[in-house]
């Protein structure tokens, strides 16, 4: 990326194109994921925990849960921050929201991975 | 984000420069505190519900993954789940409990739906007051009626 000369780029360093690009991504990748666990949970047999956790048990699925659950916390770091840069007008108090928004995502990441793979 | 619908409301602002300066419009956010006194069109109602719901998921997300855990980690586990809903937990009443899981059931849905309507408008270019208009009503009316349905069955009415 060119910061000089000709082709030097004078506007921004494209946050805003890359954000928009996430959030769609990382939502595509959680519908996709709702989608599978729908169609399975869905599938004939009888409801009860053999059945919930069955939804779950291939590793192809666990793959798949595991990149939601990232999406996720991507997808609500895009948001959240949003939120809080548009209503928090004070410096102190906003990087106090977005640490404490990032260890919120970050712990709910963590506890729903051991859960996936206590499995 | 910043351009959304519920965002940015012109209001004017008196110049000190001149008296003869005439009032420009300025752009800002409208507060958390000022939505209620707001008419919004369907497509701004739609707008700030998605923010809220989002923020709402955000808050609960504990709440989602010890559902999670709960739920799949044993036999054992997945019963002290169930019987959340039917007895309640740490003297919350199983009513409450369901109220929150229909909140959430409500925030999911429409945020859904309501991420649907962008990436539609995004890839089709769908960017009309008409089409905005409808979509959003779309929005609003599907949600609403998926959350009736799985609220009805939460509460066991069917």
């Amino acid at each position: 990326m060119s910061t000089f000369g000709s082709k030097r780029i004078v506007v921004g360093a494209h946050y805003g194109l890359r954000d928009w690009l996430a959030q769609r991504v990382t939502a595509v990748l959680m519908a996709l994921f709702t989608v599978a666990v729908l169609t399975r949970f869905l599938m004939p047999g009888e409801l009860g925990y053999d059945h919930w956790a069955g939804v779950f048990a291939p590793q192809w699925m666990k793959v798949l849960t595991f990149v939601a659950i990232l999406a996720l916390a991507y997808h609500a770091w895009v948001g959240v921050r949003d939120i809080w840069m548009d209503y928090v007008k004070s410096v102190g108090v906003r990087l106090a929201l977005q640490v404490f928004s990032i260890v919120w995502l970050l712990g709910c990441a963590g506890w729903a991975i051991q859960v996936l793979w206590r499995l | 984000m910043a351009l959304e619908s519920f965002g940015f409301t012109p209001i004017t602002q008196a110049s000190t420069m001149t008296d003869s300066a005439k009032t420009r419009p300025v752009y800002r956010n409208i507060h958390v505190t000022q939505i209620l006194s707001y008419r919004l069109p369907p497509a701004g109602i739609v707008s700030i519900l998605h923010r809220i719901s989002g923020l709402l998921m955000f808050v609960l997300l504990p709440f989602v993954v010890w559902m999670l855990d709960a739920s799949l980690t044993s036999e054992i586990s997945y019963d002290g789940f169930t019987n959340v809903f039917a007895a309640g937990v740490a003297g919350l009443p199983a009513w409450f409990v369901k109220l929150v899981t229909l909140g959430l059931l409500w925030a999911y849905l429409l945020h859904f739906i309501a991420g649907v309507r962008h990436v539609w408008m995004d890839v089709t270019h769908s960017v009309s007051k008409a089409q905005g208009h409808s979509s959003a009503l779309v929005t609003l009316v599907l949600s609403t009626l998926l959350t009736l349905l799985l609220g009805a069955k939460l509460f066991g009415l069917y």
